[in-house]
């Protein structure tokens, strides 16, 4: 239901130097102001005119945001820096692949061009009702159309809803959850940081929000620690086309080894609920366990527990099991 | 954010009234030039303020320095064809689902409909217009595909072709399969993806042969 439009909707448009300069805009504008970083899910909302910021801050100029450094504790990724850099760059591709691998699936070569790592994690959710415009839960409003008797649904979650059912469609969550990954966050009054898994916010805390961002906050850095640096990784992205495509499900794993025994894991899988999960149940029953067939079983059963299918994603319950098992089995020492 | 606009959905809340002062709001700001320069310019008074933007900008594109007035909203796409006159670049979705509109960043690709003139006013812009020499000679990739016969209705060839010339710049020596992910981020309505592939190994071939 694309409403073709000529122009965007004129708006204020700032491009600081700093974070600091940035946060400072973001407060003056106190909730109508927007950060941009590439814009790819920024552009769909202004076209369509279903979202007008007042004042758009670019963070371009923002030197201190852009690049990666490997540092003594691991790797530092600045929000600004593009998902091509993020899928290319030496040190990631050679100890972290399982981000470089999810980096590198996502969309298109010229979406990845401009997308930028922290866009990725903050975008909003693509629930098509939502983001056709309709007046749900999310948007303000006091329904789900997506879980409507009639409604198509297949996309959707399976698991952790509260009356949203939409989901994430961030691919490099998974990755950076199973990295153990901290996210720092700028706001007016200083720096904070979370695991990547506290990140993300689902409906019933806030279901207008996706993330623990606040409007006048800014993701600056995703460190990347040391500790799963060239471990065994496995990751799986299930879509309907192999370009351009957003995730029906991802999996993500890394894992130590030993003999054939899994000694530590960590497993994410988006696409699921309306926040990329980690599995911490299948974690602790496949610790101590061979990588095997039957271990990654048992993970994947304990995976779904719970799960509920809307009218059209059943299909999603098995999937996810799926996945888990091959992650596990497809763990490699 | 303000008040949410929706249109053409079955089932919504805004009132009746509500809706058709939409429409007419929508109907005046779409058609009138008037609109892209007289539009509503909140906070006029903003421009002191640290960070904020010059309409009047220097765009290098193809090698050429163009002064050029651009609105904060406008994406490269529109300046572009819009102000520039370089038609070459395509429009096709304006939502970064076809590949139309790629051009090259600083050499890199990327759709124009979706990037903000002013987020690359500092870079250089290279669009289809840009790739013959000065003398008419061809770039080895439209050579390639005048030999080839690439295209059917050729409306995708600029993004195509832009798309090749990075393609040939990063990998000058591709495997199909490589370049079948190089050019996977724009979409042939007519389907002629075998020839479209084989231009783009025979301009991998005659870019070799130049280098
Ligand atoms: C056709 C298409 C296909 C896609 N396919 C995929 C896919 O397969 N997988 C996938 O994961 N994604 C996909 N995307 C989604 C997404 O747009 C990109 O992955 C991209 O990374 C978003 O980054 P950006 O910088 O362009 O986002 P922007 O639009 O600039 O930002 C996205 C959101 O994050 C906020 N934001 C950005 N940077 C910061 C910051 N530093 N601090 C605070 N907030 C910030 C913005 O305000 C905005 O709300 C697709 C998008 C399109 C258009
Ligand atoms: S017009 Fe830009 S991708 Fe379709
Ligand atoms: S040749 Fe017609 S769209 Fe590609």
């Amino acid at each position: 239901m694309a409403i073709i439009r000529d122009m965007i909707p004129a708006f204020e448009l700032f491009q600081p130097t700093s974070a600091d300069d940035a946060i400072e805009l973001l407060v003056r504008y106190d909730g109508d102001g927007w950060v941009l970083g590439g814009g790819m899910d920024s552009f769909d909302w202004w076209k369509e005119r279903i979202k007008r910021p007042t004042a758009v801050v670019d963070l371009v100029n923002v030197a201190s945001l852009q690049g990666i450094s490997v540092t003594a504790d691991g790797v530092e990724i600045g929000a600004m820096t593009t998902l091509t850099e993020v899928a290319t760059h030496p040190e990631l591709v050679a100890n972290y692949s399982v981000l470089t691998e999810a980096a590198s699936q996502i969309a298109t070569p010229q979406i990845r061009n401009r997308g930028t790592l922290a866009g990725n994690l903050a975008q909003d959710t693509r629930c098509w009702y939502y983001r056709g415009g309709w007046p749900c839960y999310r948007a303000g409003g006091n329904t789900c159309y997506a879980s409507a008797p009639t409604a198509m649904n297949r996309e959707h979650a399976i698991l952790g809803t509260n009356r949203c059912v939409a989901v994430s469609p961030s691919d490099t969550a998974p990755a950076l959850i199973a990295l153990d990954a901290q996210f720092v966050i700028q706001g007016p009054s200083g720096e904070r940081v979370v695991d990547a898994e506290d990140f993300f916010m689902g409906p019933a805390k806030d279901i207008e929000r996706m993330t623990v961002l606040d409007s006048d906050e800014l993701l600056t850095t995703i460190r990347i620690p040391s500790t799963w640096a060239g471990a065994s990784f496995y990751y799986e992205k299930v879509e309907d086309r192999k370009a351009w495509d957003f995730a029906l499900m991802t999996v993500a794993t890394a894992a130590r080894l030993s003999g054939g025994v899994i000694e530590d894991i960590r497993i994410a899988v988006n696409g699921a609920a309306p926040v990329p999960l980690r599995l911490e149940a299948s974690e602790r029953i496949v610790r101590g366990q061979a990588a095997s067939e039957q271990t990654g079983m048992q993970a994947g059963e304990a995976a779904i527990q719970g799960a509920q299918a809307l009218r059209h994603n059943d299909y999603k319950i098995p999937l996810m099991r799926n996945l888990v098992r091959r992650a596990i089995r497809g763990t490699e020492a | 954010m303000s008040d949410v606009e929706i249109i053409g959905t079955p089932e919504r809340t805004v009132s009746r009234r509500k809706f058709i002062m939409g429409v007419i709001a929508a109907g005046a700001t779409t058609s009138s030039a008037g609109y892209l320069f007289n539009g509503p310019q909140p906070l006029l008074g903003a421009l002191a303020v640290q960070g904020s933007v010059e309409r009047l900008i220097t765009l290098n594109v193809n090698g050429q320095q163009r002064r050029v007035d651009v609105l904060n909203q406008e994406t490269l796409a529109f300046t572009l064809r819009y102000k520039l006159g370089l038609t070459g670049t395509k429009l096709g979705c304006d939502r970064a689902e076809c590949g139309a509109c790629t051009v090259l960043i600083d050499g890199v690709p990327s759709y124009a409909c979706s990037a903000l003139t002013q987020s690359v006013r500092e870079r250089q812009i290279t669009t289809i217009e840009g790739l013959e020499e000065a003398d008419g000679t061809l770039h080895p990739v439209q050579q390639a595909v005048l030999d080839e016969g690439g295209f059917q209705c050729a409306f995708c060839a600029p993004g195509f072709i832009m798309s090749m010339v990075a393609m040939v710049e990063d990998n000058p020596n591709p495997t199909r399969e490589e370049a079948r992910q190089a050019l996977s981020g724009n979409l042939c309505r007519c389907a002629d993806y075998d020839k479209i592939l084989t231009s783009a190994m025979r301009a991998a071939e005659l870019s070799r042969q130049q280098a």
